[in-house]
């Protein structure tokens, strides 16, 4: 029995108490959150954080990211991967871009190891926002793991001039590692977006 | 082995530019996607099913009320999760978020000169059982104005998010309301290939109406379905 996929719509502007509830204050429990870490996390604490821009150039305040990722050993909590349990790890995190002053977004998380022979680390993303149709999915690649980057298949299918975009750069402060992850929507740092 | 996702369905979503829609302008990617070969990465996602959905998570007549029930028509929303093959998605998350029945949303942002409703705060969640049936009870959402052009009011809809089985599965949707004249006026639904526009359009339903206390309304949700190529690794 064939069935066709349902369309997707826009998130819309009010996402916000419905999906992203305690981020914003609102009298509901958030099933996902900023923060992906729990207590005595195995592997390296990191922050990634960034902005979403518009055509314009303009910050976006109204739009939702949600990443997965793998834990410090490179293994998914999910039954598809069938490696054994994680380190009690989710690796899922959702936020809103409408609580910080510069519309930043922030995931508290732990470095992901690398998922397969040849893969570099990385976190797969989606952005949502009022204005997108459909979301968008991305990846994150980490600046200090340049040798790992060079051999991972989906960076090799992204021309060589675009693959900075997936690229988050690392800075270290006050002792914590962030990583600084900009999505351009549009223009010449437009962000490579994934049909998969 | 695993089996991997079939493709979006680029016939049945909307374009990411539709021009009548104002906004995606400045937010629509301008370059292709980049086709990206399905990997443990795409098939596997966050697993969110009945233990994530709290006891008043599915009554959004009763999540939200203090000292009274809500105003507006009480509704049933009920339907199935199924993927492109018919196979039901079962035990997976659905979040939903709307407008009060005055058409108005508790959001900070949200500057329509419509009254709240101190009794109804507008999210819930539901999953879907072993068959991939959901449910939840709400109040009918009314329609509203928006900023896109002149005189322009989004139909009636209530927001839906759902997981599914993995990252690739990945789905957020609006439910639209038949008979409602605004469908054809408003640019979001539009943007839909016309061909799959129904698809958003819930089914008043008899059947699961709830006799002297709410009127029925089915909603079916297609995900991606799976491929018969199981994924190397
Ligand atoms: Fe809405």
């Amino acid at each position: 029995m064939t069935k066709k996929q349902t369309p997707s719509q826009t998130i819309g502007p009010f996402f916000a108490y419905g999906l992203t509830p305690e981020q914003y204050d609102y009298n509901l429990n958030s099933v996902a959150m900023p923060q992906l870490t729990g207590e005595n996390q195995e592997g390296t604490a990191i922050r990634i954080e960034g902005q979403v821009f518009d055509g314009e150039g303009a910050a976006v305040g109204d739009a939702m990211i949600e990443i997965w990722q793998a834990d410090t050993a490179g293994r998914y909590a999910h039954p598809s991967d069938n490696r054994g349990s994680n380190t009690g790890f989710k690796g899922f995190g959702r936020v809103g871009t409408g609580t910080d002053p510069e519309q930043r977004f922030f995931f508290e998380t732990v470095k992901p190891g690398a998922v397969g022979q040849g893969q570099a680390p990385h976190i797969n993303v989606i952005v949502f926002m009022r204005g997108m149709l459909n979301h968008a999915y991305t990846r994150i690649y980490f600046s200090d793991e340049a040798e790992a980057n060079t051999t991972d298949p989906v960076l090799a299918t992204v021309p060589a001039e675009r693959r900075g975009t997936l690229i988050a750069e690392r800075d270290t402060r006050k002792g914590t590692t962030v990583y600084r992850f900009d999505i351009h929507m549009q223009g010449p740092k437009e962000t490579v977006f994934f049909d998969l | 082995m695993a089996d991997v996702f079939k493709p979006r369905d680029w016939s049945s979503h909307p374009a990411y530019l539709s021009p009548d829609y104002k906004s995606t302008a400045l937010r629509s990617p301008t370059k292709p996607l980049i086709p990206l070969t399905q990997s443990l990465s795409e098939i596997t996602g966050p697993v969110y099913g009945q233990e994530s959905v709290g006891p008043l998570d599915a009554d959004l007549t009763k999540n939200g009320a203090g000292t009274g029930e809500p105003l507006g028509e009480r509704i049933i929303v009920t339907g199935q999760v199924l993927d492109e093959d018919g196979r039901p998605v079962p035990d997976t998350l659905i979040e939903v978020w709307q407008a009060n029945a005055a058409g108005r949303y508790v959001h900070a942002a949200d500057q329509h000169d419509a009254p709240l409703d101190p009794n109804f705060f507008g999210g819930g969640r539901c999953a879907t059982n072993a068959e991939g049936w959901y449910a939840f009870r709400t109040i009918k959402p009314g329609a509203y104005p928006w900023g896109n052009h002149l005189n322009a009011w989004r139909p009636n809809h209530i927001h839906f998010s759902l997981f599914g089985p993995s990252f690739a599965t990945r789905l957020i949707t609006q439910m639209y309301f038949p008979s409602d004249p605004l469908l054809e006026l408003d640019p979001i639904f539009l943007a839909t290939p016309e061909g799959a526009r129904d698809r958003l359009v819930a089914d008043f339903s008899m059947e699961s109406t709830e006799a002297g206390i709410a009127l029925g309304y089915r909603f079916d949700i297609v995900l991606r379905g799976r491929n018969e190529t199981p994924m190397d690794s």
